[in-house]
């Protein structure tokens, strides 16, 4: 075989000018290339994926198996059988750990903002619809992993669930991950400190999940809890995903399903229109 | 290439207007070397941004490849590549991917990019790295990358924004024998902004700003010959008698007259006076230690221009984002 070396920046570098694709492929491709920049760098930090396993388990194991005993009074009923606290609180805990890990999407922003990498991507020839998109599905992609990963503890917890209601659950996860993602992104366009973003997300995140009814249930709360569950995104996920795993729900499923596309619709655009507005 | 016409960059903000760039008006050549000089915060990052779209300019048009930025601004990034002042890495994606992914996102088709990563990382010598994570490069390694990623699509207009800043005297020369080979071997159009003199002494034309305004532009001798022949080093016993003496005899030196070190003042030849050195020298009434005669360089003509050293300017480091 001939090696062929042209160490000529003529030959390389000159000839046709630049052609421009179309904007959609542009934007397309665009979207593709920072959704896999930031799946390679989840494989990358893998310590740090098994690193979140352990809030999550914290919560299942410590506080589930505290609380079991009292909450087991709860009266929750599944075909004929009390359903166990941890039971319960199983889905709420998957649920949390797409939120935790989605909201990072928004921090990611941030540090990419930090290390000067977000100016690489906003010089290229793509619109800041298709930089918000990318990251939004990079964001919503770890979010699914870190939830699934959650999610196949459930013999542990002695829950019996069939192969189709966990790929159900899956399809749930993609949808509060998207949700979740879009918050966080949402929160993070018009940041450029991530101590700040930090210190906001302890006004936001936190309060989304413990309103959300993970870690109770959402019937006879008091006034303002209840309506305060209602504007929270993550109660409905929480709910869809409580229904199909354990058989337990507070809502109807057709308004949890409308109120979390309604929820990603409008933080999606919100996001991508304040991005838009930001130098 | 680049015509700038007027351009005005306000920052508005509740504590009052701060005006980055205030109409600045200038040409660049196909395949010139144009150099941008001047301290920090006099609004060169900010021009920059306006060119590649990332800024609105708040009056005034860029006009780039004959595109205006404003209303084509894809197309016109997709003709330039863009060296930023700060680092614009992903530390923990590889030489490579930084490159692959830099491909995509200017639409260059996976054979063009193999080609060109494999050809860039060669030149640059980083080919054996490619596969490490660029955290693990040194500082002048991750410039070369960059450079070898601003010429990956193929930019008819190469922008350097202070790039060899914090690099070490090896890695700084390096660095602007590859920027040279490409402008010679491809003709490729080269807008650089510096504080470093003898970077802008090299380029075909300067621009000299200060406080968001262009004092003075042209080729680098020119400037210089504009300002006078010769530069007069003098030292003396007494150099406030001698400022004295000079500014009453000579009324153009006022304002240009510099002190260096204890008692030695800096100052042109007064131009226009059929004077020589020598003359001058001659006609000053006091003992005279020690002068020196020689060629004005860019600093001088900076001085000339703003009042002030360009080195010794410090201020505000981050110069308008």
């Amino acid at each position: 075989m001939i090696m062929e070396k042209e160490y000529s920046f003529k030959a390389t570098l000159g000839g046709a000018p630049p052609i421009l694709a179309s904007p959609i492929k542009r934007d397309l491709m665009g979207i593709y290339t920072l959704w896999q920049r930031d799946v390679i760098r989840l494989w990358r930090d893998r310590i740090r994926l098994v690193g979140s396993f352990i809030q999550p388990l914290l919560f299942l194991f410590i506080l589930g198996s505290g609380l079991s005993p009292r909450m087991g009074a709860m009266g929750i009923m599944r075909s004929g059988r009390a359903l166990g606290y941890q039971g319960f609180l199983f889905p709420g805990i998957v649920a949390m750990s797409v939120l935790f890990t989605a909201s990072f999407a928004g921090v990611a922003i941030v540090w990419d903002r930090e290390v000067g990498f977000l100016k690489e991507v906003l010089v290229a020839p793509l619109s800041r619809t298709a930089v918000v998109l990318g990251k939004i599905f990079g964001g919503a992609t770890n979010s699914v992993v870190q939830g699934s990963l959650i999610l196949l503890l459930f013999p542990l917890f002695h829950l019996r669930i069939s192969p189709e209601r966990l790929i159900l659950a899956f399809l749930v996860m993609i949808l509060i991950g998207l949700t979740q993602t879009s918050v966080g992104v949402l929160l993070g366009v018009r940041m450029t400190s991530s101590q700040g973003f930090m210190v906001l997300m302890n006004f936001v995140i936190l309060p989304l999940f413990f309103l959300s009814g993970a870690l109770y249930p959402l019937d006879r709360l008091p006034g303002w809890l209840s309506v305060a569950s209602r504007i929270d995104p993550l109660s409905y996920g929480v709910d869809l995903l409580r229904w199909d795993l354990v058989g337990v729900h507070y809502h109807s499923l057709l308004t949890d399903l409308s109120s979390l596309f309604v929820f990603m619709g409008v933080m999606g655009v919100l996001s991508v229109i304040l991005f838009n507005k930001t130098d | 290439m680049i015509e700038a016409k007027n351009l005005k960059k306000i920052y508005r903000s509740r504590r009052g207007d701060r005006v980055a760039v205030d109409g600045i008006s200038f040409t660049v050549g196909e395949g010139e070397f144009f150099s941008f000089l001047g301290p920090n915060g006099a609004g060169k990052t900010t021009t920059i941004q306006m060119m590649v779209a990332l800024l609105a300019p708040t009056s005034g048009e860029i006009i780039i490849d004959g595109l205006n930025v404003v209303t084509s601004p894809h197309e016109v990034r997709q003709r330039i590549g863009i060296i930023f002042q700060d680092p614009s890495l992903d530390d923990r994606l590889t030489a490579w991917e930084n490159l692959e992914f830099h491909g995509r996102l200017y639409g260059i088709d996976s054979r063009t990019r193999n080609k060109r990563s494999n050809f860039l990382l060669d030149v640059m010598g980083i080919s054996e790295r490619r596969n490490d994570l660029v955290r693990t490069f040194s500082g002048g390694m991750k410039r070369r990358l960059e450079i070898a990623r601003g010429l990956l699509h193929s930019p008819r207009l190469l922008i350097l924004d202070e790039p060899t800043l914090g690099l070490d005297p090896h890695s700084r020369r390096s660095v602007w024998e590859y920027i040279h080979r490409v402008r010679r071997e491809v003709g490729m159009t080269v807008f650089l902004t510096t504080h470093y003199l003898e970077e802008a002494d090299s380029s075909d034309r300067v621009a000299i700003m200060s406080s968001g305004k262009i004092v003075a532009q042209g080729t680098p001798d020119r400037l210089k010959k504009d300002l006078s022949s010769e530069m007069l080093s003098v030292e003396t016993e007494n150099p406030d008698s001698l400022n004295a003496y000079l500014i009453s005899h000579y009324s153009s030196l006022e304002g240009q007259i510099r002190r260096e070190g204890d008692g030695t003042l800096l100052f042109p030849l007064p131009p226009g006076l059929d004077l020589s050195p020598w003359d001058l020298l001659r006609s000053i009434p006091l003992p005279i230690r020690e002068a020196s005669v020689r060629r004005p360089n860019l600093d001088d003509v900076f001085i000339y221009h703003t009042g002030s050293g360009l080195k010794s300017e410090n201020a505000d480091k981050r110069g308008g984002r």
